[in-house]
Parts: C-alpha cells; sequence; structure tokens
C-alpha cells in the first residue's frame, strides 16, 4: 500500500548532479544561508507517532517553523484580525494610556509581569485569589480589571486566557478602593454569570 | 461566414459574454476577427506583462470595460518582493490617450499610485465603476480625487486593498451633485470618515444598493444610514458595536426591520452578541454571509444566527465555527453552494478548531456545494473520498491543512486517495489547492482525471520530478501552476516546454530548480518571460555570479508578446 515516503528518499533529484544535501528542502524563510545542513521537510507535530517513518534526518524543530507565507493567508486578512487584539491601558492617576497587544502573551503572568515592566513603579503581589500590583512608594494597591465585549467590567483572570483574549476591549488598572464595587471572589465561590 | 452582414454577426457576437468564447470567434477568420475587435467591450488582461497597453486598446478601440491583473497569486501570502512590478499607470495613462470613453476599470493585485487615481479621475468622463482589488500604493488622497471629479460615478468597490490613511475628508469630496451611486464599498479602510457626510451621500444616492462600511462606523451611524437607505441590498455593517453604552439595541432592530432587501451582509467587526439579533429578521432572505472579519461572534450565537439562514447560498467564516457549527450549517443552509472557512488563529497555536468532521457534514447537508475553501487542522483520506461521493459539484476546492506536510491523522498514510476521488469525482474541478501529506501519486491521479483543471497550488507536496511532469503532461486546460516547496526541478522544468505557452504562468519558489534550468528554457522558448527573484542578503557571496547550478529561489514564467519587461527592479532576471 501507499507508504510515508517523503522527499527524502528521493533519488531523481542526482539527475540533476546535485548531492542529496543540496536539493532537500527547508521551511526557513527565503534569504536563509544555503550552507544550512538542517533541512527539515515536516514541522513538529504531538500528533505524529514517534516511530513515524518520516525519515531519520528530520530533527523536529522547538517550536512550529514560522514559515513565510504559511498558512496562505492574505496579509490584508492576517493584518486585520491581529489588530483585534491590541488593547488601551488604563493606570488610576497616570496621565497617559498605553496599549498592548495581548497575543503577545501566552497568560495572565506574562500579561502582569508586562504591565508591571510598562507602569515601571509597581510590583507584581500575589494574593490567594487574584493578582495586584502595587506601587511602593505609596502602598496603594491596583487591581487589573478590563471592560469586555459587552461593556461590564470585569476582574482579571477568572476566564480562560484565550477566552479574555477574545473578549477584553480594554484594561484599567483600577486602585484598590474603586474595586470594592466588582463582584468580590469569595473562596467558596458566588454564583456568577458566565 | 459571409453570408451574413457584420452587423449581424457583431449581434451575434453581444450573447457572447465570455472573453475566451470571443478570443475563439476571432480567430476563425479574417472576417470575424475584425468584427469581433470593433465590437469588444469588454477587455480582460490576466498578465498585465503578457502585452503592451497599447496593443491592446488599437486592437480594442470600442473598449468600455477593462480588467487587468498584476502580480502573482503568491504575492498575497508575502512571496513577491514588495517593488516586484504591477504598476497601473501605464495601462491608465495608455487607456486616457486612446480609449477616453472608458467606463469601468477593474485591477487587481497591482501598484495604484495617488498619481494614478487623479489620472483616472480627470481623464475619462463618462468613467463609471472603479473596482480594486488586493491593490497597493494609494492613499485617501486618490479617493479624494476619484470623488472629486468622477461625475456620474456609479460604483466605488475596494476589496481588501492596502490604503494610507491620509484623513477622513475624502468622503466628503463627493460633490451634493452626486446622486448616481449604487455601489460603495470602503470596508478596507482603516480610517475615520466623515459620517455626517456618509449620511447624506446615502440620502441623495437613492439608487445604492450596495454599502460596505468600514471598521470605523459605529452601530449609532449605522443606524442613520440604514434609516437613509432602506432599499440595500448589499451591506458592510461597520464595526457593529456601539459607541457609548446607548440603548441602540431597539433602534437597530427597527432599522433592520425595514430593510426587506438587504440579500448579502458582511462586516461584523467587533460585534457584541446581543446585536447580532437584531439581524435575524433580515437572515431568512440573506444568501450571502460574511463572517470572516468577526472573531468576536462566539460559535453559540453564530448557531444561533445560522439556524436562520435557510436560503444561504454563500458563507465564509472563521475556524473558530467549529466542527459543531459547521453540522449546524449542514442542517440549515441547503441552498449552500460556496463555503470559505478562514484561520482565526493565523500561527496555528490554538486548539484545533476544524478538522474533517466538519466538512464531512458539510457535504452531506450541502448537496449544492461547488466551491471551498478549508483551512482545517487536519484531514483524513476516508473523509475527502466521503466528500467527494456527496459532492461531485465542485469547481473550485482549496484545503489548506495548517500544518502543510502532516498525514491522515488516523491511517498515517498521504492524502493522495483523499485528493485522488476528488478530481475523479469532480469532472467540473477548475482550481484546486493541495496540502497535507502527498506524494508523486497525487500528481498521476491530477494529471489522470482533472481534465478541466485550469489553477493548481501545490506546497510542500511530491517527491520527485515526475510529480511536476504528471501534471504538464496532464491537466490540457491548465492556465496556472504554482509551487512552493515541493522537490521539483530542471528535468520537470524542462520536460514539457511547450506546455508553458498554453499557460498564463508557471510559478516555483524553494524547489529544485537551477538557474541552469531557466536560461535552458528561457533559450527554448523566446517567447516566455523567465524572471528569476534574487533577494540577496548582504553576507551572501554568490551575489555577484550566481553558478548555473545554483538554485533559484523564486521563479516566475508567463508567456507575452513584449519581451522582457522595461520596469523590472534590479532584483529581478530575466533570462
Amino acid at each position: 500500500m501507499s507508504t510515508t515516503e517523503t522527499a527524502h528518499s528521493s533519488t531523481e533529484s542526482d539527475a540533476s548532479g546535485l548531492d542529496y544535501e543540496e536539493t532537500q528542502l527547508t521551511l526557513a524563510p527565503p534569504g536563509a544561508s544555503r550552507s544550512d545542513p538542517e533541512r527539515k521537510r515536516g514541522l513538529s507535530d504531538d500528533d505524529l507517532p514517534s516511530d513515524s517513518s518520516q525519515g531519520a534526518s528530520i530533527k523536529p524543530p522547538q517550536s512550529k517553523a514560522q514559515v513565510v507565507g504559511w498558512p496562505p493567508v492574505r496579509s490584508f486578512r492576517r493584518n486585520a484580525l491581529k489588530s483585534f487584539t491590541y488593547v488601551k491601558v488604563a493606570v488610576d492617576g497616570a496621565p497617559y494610556l498605553r496599549k498592548v497587544d495581548l497575543e503577545a502573551y501566552a497568560g495572565y503572568q506574562q500579561l502582569l509581569t508586562a504591565l508591571e515592566e510598562m507602569f515601571s513603579c509597581f510590583t507584581a503581589r500575589n494574593y490567594p485569589n487574584e493578582r495586584r500590583l502595587v506601587d511602593p512608594v505609596s502602598g496603594a494597591e491596583y487591581v487589573p480589571t478590563y471592560e469586555d465585549k459587552d461593556g461590564d467590567w470585569m476582574l482579571v483572570g477568572d476566564v480562560p486566557w484565550k477566552m479574555f483574549v477574545a473578549s477584553c476591549k480594554r484594561l484599567r488598572l483600577m486602585k484598590i478602593s474603586e474595586a470594592i464595587n466588582l463582584a468580590p471572589r469569595a473562596p467558596q465561590g458566588c454564583t456568577k454569570e458566565q | 461566414m459571409t453570408y451574413f452582414p457584420d452587423e449581424v454577426v457583431e449581434h451575434i457576437f453581444d450573447f457572447l459574454s465570455s472573453h475566451r468564447d470571443r478570443n475563439n470567434v476571432s480567430t476563425v477568420c479574417k472576417a470575424w476577427y475584425l468584427v469581433e475587435q470593433l465590437s469588444r467591450l469588454r477587455v480582460f488582461v490576466g498578465n498585465c506583462y503578457a502585452v503592451r497597453p497599447e496593443r491592446v486598446m488599437a486592437r480594442f478601440p470600442g473598449m468600455k470595460c477593462l480588467t487587468v491583473k498584476g502580480k502573482p497569486h503568491f504575492a498575497d501570502f508575502n512571496l513577491v518582493p514588495h517593488d516586484w512590478g504591477g504598476d497601473a499607470l501605464p495601462w491608465i495613462e495608455t487607456a486616457a490617450r486612446c480609449c477616453p470613453g472608458l467606463e469601468e476599470l477593474r485591477l487587481k493585485r497591482m501598484v495604484v499610485s495617488d498619481e494614478s487615481l487623479e489620472l483616472l479621475a480627470r481623464a475619462f468622463p463618462n468613467f463609471k465603476s472603479l473596482v480594486l482589488i488586493s491593490c497597493e500604493g494609494f492613499s485617501t488622497d486618490g479617493l479624494a480625487e476619484i470623488a472629486t471629479h468622477c461625475r456620474g460615478l456609479r460604483e466605488l468597490d475596494l476589496q481588501e486593498n492596502e490604503v494610507e490613511d491620509h484623513g477622513r475628508q475624502w468622503l466628503s469630496c463627493f460633490p451634493d451633485s452626486c446622486t448616481s451611486l449604487v455601489s460603495l464599498n470602503f470596508a478596507c479602510l482603516k480610517g475615520e470618515v466623515n459620517t455626517s457626510a456618509l449620511e447624506r451621500l446615502v440620502a441623495r444616492c437613492q439608487n445604492l444598493r450596495c454599502l460596505k462600511l468600514n471598521r470605523a462606523i459605529s452601530i449609532e451611524s449605522l443606524i442613520k444610514i440604514l434609516a437613509r437607505a432602506p432599499n440595500l441590498v448589499e451591506l458592510g455593517t461597520g464595526s457593529f458595536t456601539a459607541d457609548h453604552r446607548t440603548e441602540a439595541y431597539q433602534n437597530l432592530l427597527n432599522a433592520f426591520y425595514k430593510c426587506n432587501s438587504i440579500r448579502n451582509l458582511s462586516g461584523f467587526w467587533d460585534a457584541a452578541p446581543r446585536y447580532l439579533q437584531a439581524i435575524y429578521s433580515i437572515c431568512s432572505s440573506l444568501t450571502v454571509l460574511n463572517l470572516s472579519y468577526a472573531p468576536a461572534i462566539q460559535v453559540n450565537d453564530l448557531i444561533k444566527m445560522i439556524r436562520h439562514c435557510f436560503k444561504l447560498q454563500k458563507l465564509w467564516v472563521l475556524d473558530s465555527i467549529g466542527d459543531k457549527g459547521l453540522a449546524a450549517v449542514a442542517c440549515a443552509c441547503k441552498e449552500l453552494q460556496e463555503l470559505r472557512v478562514f484561520p482565526s488563529d493565523v500561527y496555528g497555536t490554538g486548539i484545533a478548531a476544524v478538522t474533517e468532521e466538519g466538512l464531512v457534514a458539510i457535504s452531506s447537508g450541502c448537496p449544492k456545494l461547488n466551491s471551498l475553501l478549508y483551512f482545517c487542522h487536519q484531514m483524513t483520506n476516508a473523509a475527502l473520498i466521503t466528500v467527494a461521493k456527496n459532492c461531485p459539484h465542485f469547481t473550485r476546492f482549496r484545503l489548506c491543512i495548517l500544518d502543510p506536510v502532516k498525514p491522515d491523522p488516523i491511517s498515517n498514510e498521504p492524502l493522495d486517495e483523499g485528493f485522488g476521488a476528488i478530481v475523479k469525482s469532480c469532472k467540473d474541478l477548475k482550481r484546486l489547492s493541495l496540502s497535507g501529506l502527498l506524494t508523486d501519486k497525487v500528481f498521476l491521479y491530477i494529471g489522470m482525471y482533472a481534465s478541466r483543471l485550469e489553477m493548481l497550488s501545490i506546497a510542500f507536496a511530491g517527491e520527485s520530478d515526475k510529480g511536476m511532469v504528471y501534471v504538464l503532461n496532464g491537466c490540457k486546460n491548465l492556465k496556472k501552476l504554482e509551487i512552493r516547496d515541493s522537490p521539483f526541478g530542471d528535468a520537470a522544468l524542462l520536460e514539457n516546454v511547450g506546455k508553458y505557452e498554453t499557460m498564463r504562468s508557471l510559478w516555483m519558489s524553494s524547489c529544485d530548480v537551477t538557474q541552469g534550468g531557466c536560461k535552458a528554457l528561457a533559450a527554448k522558448m523566446p517567447r516566455l518571460n523567465v524572471e528569476v527573484i534574487n533577494e540577496r542578503e548582504e553576507s551572501d557571496e554568490m551575489v555577484e555570479n550566481p553558478s548555473d547550478m545554483h538554485r533559484v529561489e523564486k521563479m516566475y514564467v508567463y508567456r507575452t508578446l513584449t519581451g522582457p519587461r522595461d520596469d523590472a527592479p534590479d532584483f529581478v532576471w530575466t533570462f
């Protein structure tokens, strides 16, 4: 039956007089060094069984290789969808706002670290049920909150990260005194509309 | 042929709408050639470098509508350097001299400067329609020229162009006397527009049937616009989100209630679920629905909406719809002909959104399906075989598995048999894009069965030159072949050189073709332009004089009457 032979088993390339390494394909972007011996045909894929016969010369890359022009999505579309993830960040008392690209972070921790760096006077402090940022000079505590697509102000951290990225319109670091009005996260778990 | 006077022959030719048919009749005899050339009104140029504008306009002096396409298709995916070419100015300049009666211009993948638009606006007194698709190089200043000077403009249709924003005043440039607009699409513009000018424009253009707003337009503005244009047939909604926490919902509901003619809906850039409900009343008349720029819409809201859309013929969505959502589409949309499922997570790192299951469900629920673009995480041969059986009417079939060399996850085999089933079953297939793990066998099938195929896109596929040769020898109607990252080399390239004169173009990038192969092709076929794109790093010592053994990174071959082009940048070498 059909096999999982790939380009690595090709011998026809010998016809042009080039040796095997020369004709291997790389997934590197164009302009990458030709002398690069690490030619890979396949991308890493968790679904592939470990004894896949895709050829011993494939070294699975550490992360999914960023291939130029793949997947084949028009630049216009790529850029249009990308712009969805930039949100404004306001801090109570600060004179100007910043903007962050939520898609640049893998999760809440990275986001808060970035906010901490951005408004560099703060240090992060982890409370058991929520995250807060503290201004070491005044001791004032700030709670990260966000406005969702419905226009409601929510506490950062309740929903799964991807859901948050999809629904967050803007961020606000709210002074703790103002944050009283947000539903407190009682340890028993109050009923909240999902 | 001599039995009929010219007027009668010309009248018969009027019934031929396809440019291909007109091309064919013009080759029958000299008399027909002459009648046809004088009576052709709509001219199509598939490759702007295949022929000079002067020659086109000398042949068709009565031209009223001109369509020109520029860059190769893979330019859409950043594979063609920015200043490669495709300038629209020579076409517009020549038309201004030779065909001042021009009424319509359609350009795709071309570079259009503000200077070109200004010339266009002033040179053609009867100009009625401008359609720009995937173009770049112009700003809102150019649009202001069009708005100001094109008296009697009926259509301004901007689809997915990169437009520089120089301010919102262009829309105000439509004079108060302009009442002729039928179609206005500025959905791709990034900047603000003057909304009160827009509302006044819409109010005075009573024949307006198509209006596609950009993301800057809020629901509040949309409501006012709909009130002034209740006869719209096509609507792009703008952001579909409210500026303030106003209770816009009821007003929106009322506005849509009055719009009985809407058949085509798109936009929804930031759509909030509660506003989506306002359109349920028109869903049952919709034939076209484009939600592919609406990542904020959640699956369950989508499903609720889709259930009403039983007349839908064309649906574009994001893959966040999931297999579950596609099953709902399959249940509700029995008239569906075209489906496009785009990736919402372009870097492919997210959770699996749609798989082969969604496609199988669609194929079994929607027997009229003939056009598909499907980005998914995996596909199986069994699923493709089922789809081929359920939907034998495909004319366009484009599958994109996000991991481009992924085999059938169940059998771990290549997808040769699955695609083989598609080409065997779909005898009218004109366009095909392959992905997944594929050997030479799939190309054997394509060469054998895909006799009506006109465009084939190949990426990361095949094992040897044989694959490409099967296609070149087999697909007798092939017009465009584009290949990337596949092991096809000089032997395949040179196997059937005459074939390229029957095709519009061949693109090969990151394949095994060498400079020597390109030179050989160019030497054998003087009526082809064999262009090699050389993007060189500073450090690359081969920059001055690459040997013939050197692999070319990007090659674009096309038939032409003009010889090497005179506007090629220095990184493009024509052999």
